[in-house]
């Protein structure tokens, strides 16, 4: 149980230290970067149970981010005062929306956002069980391919869909109010537990799927992983799962996308491209795969560095080139033993040995 | 009493007819051996009865209930279970944990309780782990229970398959080809190992090779030849069938 929990208290430890650091050395402005890596860590951490732990590869993740942060967008700007109706009234009436003004000094009537991202994550599960279902039954290349014709088919969609903004995607976004006077905002004001409240997220998700990992099902997902047809034998409903596994997956992106959105205020259609879902995997190859603490740490690095565009205008390259290296030279990962021993025989070895191999 | 019915079961691929309308029953806590020249459809007999395949036509009967539509899966849940030819255990998993997958249908802890580390499922963790190794110490591999399965010798990886299947208390246990690449001697302690396992009162159905294994242990024998049924007798009676003498030595003519 310590051997579980200890690194987490250790992670949790890392964040205040971070957070510190950025006080004392008068450069708090990087807690935003920071906290919006907190939620495309939890993107990461729940795609890292997929891929490395039930075996799965998803080239779709983004979407799934994508059709959180668009609902509770679309939910929380869109004026039903302009569409006014039994519905709406009744809506109104059991407390379910909310007045706020709007940016030209008029008054907006939205739905809350407690109910926006109930609803994003109620349609997330929805398509991720609709999707999951026939797509799961392919392996390997068909799987990857299937799964990034989802992804294009929601970039696709929000791209080219008026009401979801189109091309300029969706702003004014309000923040997400939480009990005690707190909120997600990006107000510079709340900057301090924005970022606790985000990798305080992460560090709950992270405790779940650990305790999972550690289950009954998590030893059933490592058997589906290793040996479908045996692990079947054994009476593990292995389809179903998977299935529950990608909608697990789905569910932590769907969130990420929800809360990111509403502390960014708004969300365009990049963040459901293909190259999004790509940097996901990408972050959990380098991370070992079957590595959750890889994952997140190689997630808060990568994702910080590109958020303060350390890569530049090569941002999506510098990812497409880390996911290259770490097929060819070191497919279980940067976070692991004997990798050093394991790099002095890939760069020593020579084509005779090769050959002769 | 009759555990296992197999009635008029056929497949058919492609141009080969693999299995042509076998029939015959295996008798709660008996001992019973398929064996037949390779191509003689014992493997793909068993991928039919395990689940693994769907029968083209006939019945399988376990337990009064009606299987040959089910999955794999759902005939394990029933109470059968099988082991493979070719060793499936599960790679990077330790012979414990391999071995505790195998108390997946006899414990309950879900996605929810697993994720929120439910108080129940630490009791029923404790049971899993306290059951995998008893049935280590029974096979004599409770010293290898931290090593990776996949790292133990051959023979001792049979042991741990048979233990996996064990783990789920089975009414009725699929042996595909147990001594295959075994030595004599691991041949021997297999032998002895089905024998004990029989008197827990498990019913085994096995596919082998190893005649002198089959003969000592089974009994009853199936004998297949081109997918269909030959003989079925006591393994003296099968060693002096002209038919089986002539399949597997060919004619005197």
């Amino acid at each position: 149980m310590a051997r579980r929990y200890l690194p987490v208290a250790a992670f949790a430890g890392l964040i205040v230290a971070i957070q510190l650091a950025t006080f004392f050395t008068g450069t708090a402005f990087h807690l935003t970067q920071l906290t919006m890596t907190a939620y495309y860590s939890l993107v990461i951490v729940g795609l890292c149970m997929l891929i490395g732990y039930a075996g799965q590869i998803s080239l779709g993740h983004a979407g799934f981010f994508a059709i959180g942060g668009y609902v509770t967008a679309f939910l929380t700007t869109f004026n039903l005062k302009l569409h006014p109706g039994v519905f709406v009234s009744l809506l109104s009436k059991s407390g379910m929306l909310v007045a706020r003004p709007d940016a030209y000094g008029g008054s907006l009537l939205t739905v809350h956002p407690w109910l926006a991202c109930a609803a994003a994550i109620l349609l997330t599960v929805v398509i991720a069980y609709l999707v999951g279902g026939p797509v799961l039954k392919l392996k390997g290349h068909y799987l990857a391919m299937a799964t990034l014709g989802f992804g294009i088919i929601v970039y696709r969609m929000v791209l080219g869909t008026g009401f979801l903004g189109a091309a300029d995607g969706i702003s004014d976004v309000p923040g997400f109010p939480l009990p005690a006077g707190l909120a997600i905002t990006g107000n510079s004001s709340a900057r301090v537990s924005n970022y606790y409240l985000a990798w305080g997220l992460v560090i709950l998700g992270m405790a779940l799927l650990l305790n999972l990992v550690h289950s009954r099902v998590g030893r059933a997902l490592a058997a589906v992983h290793g040996a479908e047809d045996a692990a079947g034998a054994m009476g593990i409903p292995t389809a179903r799962y998977k299935l529950n596994t990608f909608v697990l997956s789905a569910v932590f992106a769907s969130l990420a996308g929800v809360l990111l959105t509403h502390y960014n205020g708004g969300i365009g259609p990049s963040e459901a491209g293909v190259m999004k879902s790509v940097r996901y995997v990408a972050i959990v190859a380098i991370g070992g795969m079957a590595n959750l603490w890889g994952a997140l740490s190689m997630s808060l690095v990568l994702n910080y560095l590109s958020l303060r565009g350390y890569f530049g205008t090569y941002d999506d390259a510098v990812f497409g080139v880390i996911l290259l290296l770490i097929m060819l030279f070191a497919p279980d990962g940067l976070l692991r033993r004997h990798l050093l021993s394991d790099l002095k025989r890939a760069v020593s070895r020579n084509p005779a040995e090769e050959e002769a191999s | 009493m009759t555990l296992l019915s197999v009635r008029g079961v056929s497949k058919r691929f492609g141009g080969l007819q693999a299995v042509n309308d076998l029939s015959f029953d295996v008798a709660t806590g008996s001992i019973k051996a398929l064996i037949g020249p390779n191509g003689a459809g014992k493997t793909t007999l068993f991928d039919l009865i395990s689940g693994f395949l769907p029968p083209d036509s006939g019945e399988i009967v376990f337990g009064g209930a009606e299987i040959h539509a089910m999955s794999s899966c759902e005939v394990a849940v029933r109470g059968m279970v099988r082991t493979f030819q070719h060793i499936r255990l599960f790679p990077k998993m330790t012979v414990l944990e391999n071995i505790m997958v195998g108390r997946h249908v006899h414990s309950r802890a879900g996605f929810l309780a697993g994720m929120l580390n439910l108080p129940f499922t630490w009791g029923e963790e404790r049971r899993i782990r306290e059951k995998s190794f008893e049935i280590m110490e029974l096979l004599g591999i409770a010293a290898h229970a931290r090593t990776e399965a996949v790292r133990l010798a051959y023979g001792q990886q049979r042991v741990v398959e048979v233990g996996r299947a064990l783990a789920c208390e089975p009414k009725l246990l699929l042996l595909d080809e147990p001594a295959a690449g075994l030595n004599m001697r691991e041949t021997n302690e297999m032998g002895r190992l089905i024998s004990r396992i029989r008197d827990m009162g498990v019913t085994v159905l096995l596919v082998e090779h190893d005649m002198s294994l089959v003969m000592k242990i089974s009994d009853e024998v199936v004998v297949l030849s081109y997918g269909q049924k030959i003989a079925e007798d006591r393994p003296l009676a099968i060693q002096k069938n002209r038919e089986v003498i002539r399949v597997y030595l060919g004619d005197d003519q």
